[in-house]
């Protein structure tokens, strides 16, 4: 398997989404700069966590614009996996590639925690190495992970099963206090209709390493090397 | 040029120059200085960049080491952490701009010693920072901490740095004057450091970053005053910070010193281009010419004074190898920065400043650091106070119920509310998260580690400025050692009130013979710092708060302690003399409401020798579970290890312990945890190390059992332990 990673000026999780790449690939990921309009020919473009331009204006809205998101938008048309992280998931929202978006957290604070996923969906590149309803743990670091969608929008999703993972708590109950950042349903990641784009919130490549305290999001880059290659 | 000016002796006044300072200044210059000059003068000579009343006193303590690379006098010290690499860290006040503007006034904090560190070369790991707030029940406190900690939140979350440890602390004394202390510690190759010493004529002189405007002038000269009820006043003084921008700065600065074409490199913090142009060629013995017009202006009918006293943030000085602008010029275009080539290093030994084709200051260099005024300010010593004895006090709770009161104030409750707000996570190398006796950092790529703390007891240094000063270093010492690391090297940040009154002076010079003394024993020499004095409001002075942020290595990660107590039926150890200490203590000052007597005794030689002890038996791996004992004594230290972990302990200790052996805060001293096989080993090892052990307990259960005190259940304790913060500032 090829995979890409976008490099905008104010990303700051590229190299631990490289990292964690490199880990399961066992070769290092492209890293394409955001002023380029050419990708490499891969099999996954992963867009990382960061603030892109800066995000002074709303999180991910000056990036879609990027030279190299058009590119990506092509890739994703063609069926290349496209995986958004955090700043990612804002960035895939604005440019198009997936519904809702992302508003300020609820209690308005950035927040940065270790957060209970239940995995929903099991059936995509993402996911195949969890089990159906599976309980990780992964963290968050956002300000604005607030998803929001209108309410024929949110049917639909629930409808075509492209709510990939919610927050719950430990036992995996769907609970506002599960909740951290407010998001309607609990929604912590959404697919795209073909089911080979996703956006998610929370940071697997963070807890890819028992060294750091955990290891549950290292299923989520196994399961794309599997399925994928 | 032209000399006429119309500077006059109260214009220099208003300057925060004495008049003496101010006819040094006439006859270093041999005529009155204009007004650009006059600013150059007051910010230099300033007790932010001058350190005039404390440098008598840094040059006592101790700064070397085999180990350290670069001690005080460079944007930050730089150590040996081995295998090619160095750890370059500082810890630096943003105090008074903090209490006008919390949030930017942090923000910036953070901003200017992140470029202190990547300005030498090194990519920064870690932020930390040491806060002290006023009182929870002053009107202005809980917007001072919403503020600083949504500031410190938003630089480094931004930039890409995890945020992972500190202290916060409240007193009734920091009500009209915070303490925002932030450290940065970062990693960089030994053979690529780079320093700010100015060399080579004709070498350019270049600016890069962000755009100059009128924020932030005169904040260095703000930072020497002390505040009154007109404070408020001087917002505009406070610089705005931009996030984005210094990792802009950050990459593309790392990116040019991976290259071969950097002289010297200093960023522009404190009294902006003044003292970075000032100091490189001071450093350097050149002289240094500078075209004003060709700096990046954000605002037009800019002045040379505007411009050489302008605090905007996210800038950098840069000497370059001639010839290599283009090349350095192309780093920057790509990360979309300014770049301008703004002057020329010279061999005349003077600054000298044009402007619309006119000469506007025309200084000599070494004249005018070498006169920059150095005091001995009369000093008073701070007045012994009482030993208190646990028998002279009675308690007013049962242990039970002090304990849950102890966990619950604000100064040792749970800080959750505010390390979630920081990124403590990016980099994905954060080993120790927020909470812990030190945060511990991953050397990217490998599987050894830095640990990293800050610590300060003010009311220990307020008690006895000596001891204070002395427990600082040893806390932070033993927070490292607690981690499994061996100890290397500290960095200070002295907050003290107006060295103009002789008992604040005297608190400075008895924190420095402290710090000093503790230093020369622990071998943990002071590479870097900064003082900030007139931390006073309307004459009343902050605790002294001498923060201390240190930085040791752990050579193996498979072999480190942590806190929390995650496993069943092992034997707790209490390692260390306990004689029951309460002076001074956070039990005297919650429980009994007293805020007097002697702090605890520092016994610098047996702290050495418990604290060795308990490095060897985590680094040889017997040991994975260690906290060390500080704030509340021996019942804090167990409570907050069973929260952590989440296994209880049954206690086995002396029908005849009393409030001083649970509370008291003698020093040296850890509780271990560890397998009761290897725990009996470890006593007897212990008793020929001469160190003293004791099992006091074993681990296992839902609660923390104290013996004939009763039980407190973990979820008891944690919702007490979390209750305070997050309900105040929701409030």
């Amino acid at each position: 398997m090829k995979a890409a990673v976008i490099v905008f000026p104010g990303s700051n999780c590229d190299r631990d989404l490289k990292v964690a790449l490199t880990q399961s690939m066992g070769e290092q990921p492209a890293m394409v700069w955001h002023r380029d309009t050419t990708l490499p020919e891969v099999d996954l473009i992963a867009v990382p966590g960061g603030f892109s331009y800066g995000d002074y204006l709303r999180s991910g809205a000056m990036a879609a614009h990027s030279p190299i998101m058009k590119e990506v938008v092509r890739f994703a048309q063609r069926g290349v996996a496209v995986l958004g992280i955090c700043n990612g998931f804002q960035v895939l929202t604005e440019a198009g590639l997936l519904p809702g978006m992302l508003m300020r957290n609820h209690n308005l604070r950035f927040v940065c925690k270790d957060v209970f996923l239940r995995v929903d969906q099991n059936d995509t590149v993402f996911s195949s190495g969890y089990t159906d309803g599976q309980i990780i743990r992964i963290p968050v670091a956002h300000h604005d992970g607030n998803y929001f969608i209108d309410s024929d929008g949110h049917a639909q999703l629930e409808e075509e099963r492209r709510i990939a993972f919610r927050y719950c708590d430990e036992t995996g109950a769907i609970s506002d206090n599960a909740n951290p950042n407010g998001s309607l349903s609990n929604i912590a990641g959404v697919l795209d209709p073909s089911r080979r784009i996703l956006g998610m919130m929370p940071h697997p490549e963070r807890l890819s390493d028992p060294m750091l305290g955990g290891n549950d999001g290292r299923a989520m880059f196994d399961s794309l090397i599997s399925s994928i290659s | 040029m032209n000399v006429q000016s119309n500077v006059t002796p109260e214009l220099a006044a208003e300057h925060g120059l004495t008049p003496d300072e101010f006819a040094r200044a006439v006859e270093i210059l041999g005529r009155k200085p204009n007004i650009t000059e006059l600013g150059i003068f007051s910010v230099m000579w300033s007790e932010h960049c001058s350190y005039k009343s404390s440098k008598k006193w840094l040059r006592t303590l101790p700064t070397e080491a085999p180990w350290v690379i670069c001690g005080p006098g460079e944007n930050a010290g730089v150590i040996d952490i081995g295998r090619g690499l160095a750890a370059i860290f500082k810890m630096e006040s943003h105090n008074h701009p903090s209490y006008i503007e919390p949030y930017q006034g942090a923000a910036t904090g953070v901003g200017g010693i992140l470029r202190d560190v990547f300005t030498m070369g090194a990519r920064p790991i870690a932020n930390l920072n040491a806060l002290r707030f006023g009182s929870p029940d002053h009107p202005k406190t809980r917007h001072l901490v919403s503020g600083v900690v949504a500031g410190i939140g938003g630089y480094g979350n931004c930039i890409g740095v995890p945020t992972v440890g500190g202290e916060c602390t409240f007193h009734s004394s920091y009500d009209g004057n915070i303490l925002v202390n932030a450290m940065t510690v970062g990693i960089a190759s030994t053979d690529r450091i780079f320093y700010a010493e100015a060399a080579g004529v004709g070498n350019p002189v270049i600016y890069v970053g962000s755009k100059t405007g009128r924020d932030g002038i005169h904040g260095a000269t703000m930072a020497s005053a002390e505040f009154d009820d007109q404070s408020d006043k001087k917002r505009p003084t406070v610089q705005v910070g931009d996030p984005f921008t210094e990792k802009l700065l950050l990459e593309a600065c790392l990116e040019l010193m991976a290259t071969d074409t950097i002289v010297a490199i200093q960023d522009m913090g404190a009294a902006g281009l003044t003292s970075s142009s000032f100091e490189m060629a001071s450093r350097g013995g050149m002289g240094i010419d500078l075209d004003l017009d060709e700096v990046p202006m954000r605002e037009t009918g800019m002045s040379a004074y505007d411009l050489m006293l302008s605090e905007s943030q996210e800038r950098m000085l840069i000497v370059l190898k001639a010839g290599r602008e283009d090349d350095a010029r192309a780093i920057f275009e790509k990360w979309e920065l300014d770049f301008a080539v703004i002057g020329r290093l010279t061999k005349s030994g003077r600054m000298v400043l044009k402007m619309g084709g006119e000469v506007v200051a025309d200084l000599p260099v070494a004249p005018l650091a070498e006169a920059a005024p150095e005091y001995d300010r009369p000093h008073r010593q701070t007045p012994a106070r009482p030993e208190i004895l646990a028998s002279d006090i009675v308690p007013k709770k049962s242990i039970k119920d002090a304990l849950l009161t102890l966990i619950a104030t604000p100064d040792l409750c749970s800080k959750r509310w505010i390390w979630e707000q920081y990124d403590h996570m990016v980099m994905a190398d954060t080993v120790a998260r927020p909470g812990g006796d030190a945060a511990v950092m991953r050397i990217h790529d490998s599987n050894r580690a830095l640990a990293i703390t800050t610590d300060c007891t003010p009311r220990y240094v307020a008690a006895d400025p000596v001891e204070g000063g002395k427990q600082a270093v040893a806390e932070c010492w033993r927070n490292l050692t607690a981690t499994g690391a061996r100890p290397l090297a500290i960095t200070d940040c002295l907050n003290f009130g107006s060295p103009e009154r002789e008992d604040v002076m005297g608190q400075f010079v008895g924190a420095i013979s402290g710090i000093g003394e503790a230093a020369r024993s622990l071998d943990f020499p002071i590479v870097s710092g900064n003082v900030s004095f007139y931390n006073e409001t309307n004459g009343k002075a902050v605790q002294p708060t001498p923060a201390i942020g240190g930085v040791g290595l752990i050579d193996d990660l498979d072999h480190t302690a942590h806190v929390g107590l995650d496993k069943p039926d092992l034997a707790v150890i209490a390692i260390g003399a306990t004689t029951g200490h309460l002076g001074a203590s956070i039990y005297l000052r919650e429980i009994s409401g007293s805020e007097d007597g002697a702090p605890p005794r520092v016994d610098l030689v047996a702290e050495r020798r418990n604290g060795d002890f308990v490095q060897t038996q985590i680094s040889s791996g017997t040991v994975k579970i260690c906290h060390d004992v500080s704030d509340g004594g021996i019942a804090v230290a167990l409570a907050e290890m069973v929260m952590a972990g989440g296994k209880g302990i049954t206690l086995s200790v002396s029908d005849t312990a009393d409030h001083g052996w649970w509370f008291g805060e003698d020093q040296g001293r850890y509780i271990l945890a560890v397998d009761q096989s290897a725990g009996q080993k470890l006593i007897s090892d212990s008793r020929e190390a001469n160190v003293p052990a004791q099992q006091i307990g074993v681990s296992g259960g839902e609660v923390l059992e104290l013996g004939r005190e009763g039980a407190i259940s973990i979820t008891s304790l944690r919702e007490a332990a979390e209750r305070w913060l997050a309900t105040y500032m929701d409030a």
